[in-house]
């Protein structure tokens, strides 16, 4: 049974379908990413996972029980953490109220202090600025308050959407390098990426959504040889 | 009367209240961006359930016993109906149409006059209400009566209360997330509703201390009250910028010494003799709060829109 399973999940804005039944699997321990062009409707599915959109049709079962009706608020305290498209921090509190408010369902706080040392291992920058606004962190930075945040629920599954978002080349691959730094530590992770060859090298299963519906599936390294995918996203003719 | 000192303090006493009751817009409009428009009616019910209280305890009961008393039933009281109004008006209408919740608060606020009416069936004429015992203190460059006492140590427990909740509970910084995004605090865990629950009732509870400052200070309630002391505590919360809950307090604070400098100068100016004197402090009050959303449209305090993120 994997950790996360979605069945035919459809989701609508109004009358405008943006998924059209979609069925996919994340085992425990392994990094499965969603890719695919812009409104293909990856960010909706995420967010339909979390709790904030409402499905149309379909289950959601995560670790052995169903999410269907669970508000989103008692999402991420079964273990399913989201750092959402766009980073969306809280600007004006700072580097460390962020972080704490990952973890604001969490009573174990001598787990919580542990974990957040591991985050501020993990980014040294969030550690030097804990004290300042995040608002006023670059790009880069805020997207590393995201996924510390995230991280700092302690979750069975981490959902990343389009970490990699309006980054410089190096910020790009300092980021990547992290998720692969938490893949190889054990964490699941179900990844969002425009960038399609960065998500497939690291992703043990990967699935390209189009409008609406998963057109291909394949391991990571099926997905980055397929002729199609080739063409399509990986910018090669 | 026309001495400074004493102006001013008249004029910060009645800007401390307006700060109080400003809260409540400002901590609703921050968090689900909502005004309500019935908040003044819930001053209002505050005020008349502070008096009720007074009127269960024995005739000639001093104020020192019956004050915590009062102030608890009335806070109890305003508090109630806004969670109620929160609950069974506004809630169900989240996430539709911008202009219905702003009709609903009309509707709301004639039945909750309505209800206090029925109650009180001479409310319309304005109750007496209780009053302080014993004069004002001369502090020599200034006198200060009593009910003004009250309001000058009300209003700064209140604000740093509620500045010290906001910014060092758990709680406060689950309300500071949710009014900057909603939907990314629930990502957190942060049940959301609740927080907006919490917004109404604070707002509440403060709106209740207010009316009975006001009690204190006119010696009556009434059940249209709530009207001008909304529309003006709603001119303060813009004045500091709404959202910003030190922006309602020192809005409230510059609109009352306006106020009271207006009453008190503008008829010594020459030729604007006929606008001096109480009659006129309403315009004067709304005359300022046009001038700054023509000058800084953002508020004392607020930040430009394109700032929140
Ligand atoms: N709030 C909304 N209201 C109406 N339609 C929406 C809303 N959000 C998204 N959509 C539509 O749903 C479809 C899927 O959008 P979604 O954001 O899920 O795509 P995506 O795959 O995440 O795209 P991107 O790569 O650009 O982030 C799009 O057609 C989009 O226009
Ligand atoms: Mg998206």
């Amino acid at each position: 049974m994997p950790l996360l399973e979605v069945e035919g999940l459809r989701v609508a804005y109004g009358k405008i379908e943006a998924v059209k039944g979609i069925s996919f699997g994340v085992e425990a321990g392994e990094v499965v990413t969603l890719i695919g062009t812009n409104g293909a409707g990856k960010t909706t599915t995420l967010r339909t996972l979390s709790g904030l959109l409402k499905p149309l049709a379909g289950k959601i079962t995560f670790d052995g029980q169903v999410l269907n009706g669970v508000p989103a608020h008692k999402i991420v305290a079964m273990g399913l953490a989201h750092s959402p498209e766009g980073r969306r921090i809280f600007p004006r509190l700072s580097i460390e109220e962020n972080l704490a408010l990952g973890a604001f369902l969490r009573k174990d706080t001598a787990a919580v202090d542990g974990d957040l040392q591991r985050v501020y291992e993990l980014f040294p920058i969030l550690s030097e600025r804990r004290a300042q606004a995040a608002g006023t962190l670059s790009g880069g930075e805020q997207q590393m308050l995201a996924m510390g945040r995230a991280l700092m629920s302690r979750p069975k599954l981490l959902m990343l959407d389009e970490p990699s978002m309006g980054l410089s080349p190096i910020m790009m691959q300092k980021i990547m390098s992290t998720i692969a730094e938490l893949k190889a530590g054990g964490t699941t992770i179900l990844l969002v990426e425009q960038n399609a060859q960065a998500a497939l090298s690291l992703a043990d299963h990967g699935h390209v959504m189009e409008i609406g519906r998963i057109s291909l599936s394949g391991t990571g390294q099926e997905l980055m040889h397929d002729e199609s995918v080739r063409k399509a996203y990986l910018g090669e003719d | 009367m026309h001495d400074l000192p004493d102006q001013l303090t008249n004029g910060l006493a009645l800007g401390a209240l307006y700060g109080l009751i400003a809260i409540g817009y400002t901590m609703v409009y921050g968090i689900v961006q909502l005004i309500n428009f019935a908040h003044g009616e819930i001053f209002m019910i505050g005020g008349f359930g502070a008096l009720t209280a007074y009127l269960w305890l024995p005739d000639g009961t001093g104020l020192t016993l019956a004050l915590p008393l009062m102030l608890l039933l009335g806070v109890v009281c305003a508090t109630l109906v806004a969670v109620g109004a929160e609950r069974f008006a506004y809630r169900p209408l989240r996430g539709g149409p911008r202009l219905s919740p702003l009709i609903t608060a009309i509707g709301l606020s004639l039945a909750l006059q309505q209800a206090v009416w029925a109650f009180y069936p001479d409310a319309k004429k304005a109750r007496p209400f209780p009053q302080f015992q014993g004069g004002d203190f001369d502090l020599g460059f200034v006198t200060l009566s009593r009910e003004d006492l009250f309001i000058f140590i009300a209003a700064p427990v209140c604000m740093i209360a509620l500045a010290l909740f906001v910014a060092k509970t758990r709680t406060g910084r689950a309300m500071q997330a949710t009014s900057q995004d909603p939907d990314t605090a629930k990502l957190m865990g942060i049940n959301t509703d609740r927080i907006i629950v919490l917004a109404f009732a604070i707002g509440g509870a403060f709106a209740a201390i207010a009316a009975v400052a006001q009690g204190f200070k006119t010696g009556e309630v009434q059940f249209r009250m709530g009207f001008i002391a909304g529309l003006k505590a709603f001119t303060a919360a813009v004045l500091g910028g709404i959202g910003n809950i030190y922006g309602a307090m020192i809005g409230g604070l510059v609109l009352g010494v306006a106020e009271a400098m207006a009453i008190a100068y503008v008829g010594d100016i020459p030729g604007m003799e006929q606008f001096g004197g109480g009659s006129w402090k309403d315009v004067w009050a709304f005359i300022l709060l046009i001038l700054v959303l023509l000058l800084r449209p953002q508020g004392l305090l607020g930040e430009r829109l394109a700032d929140r993120a």
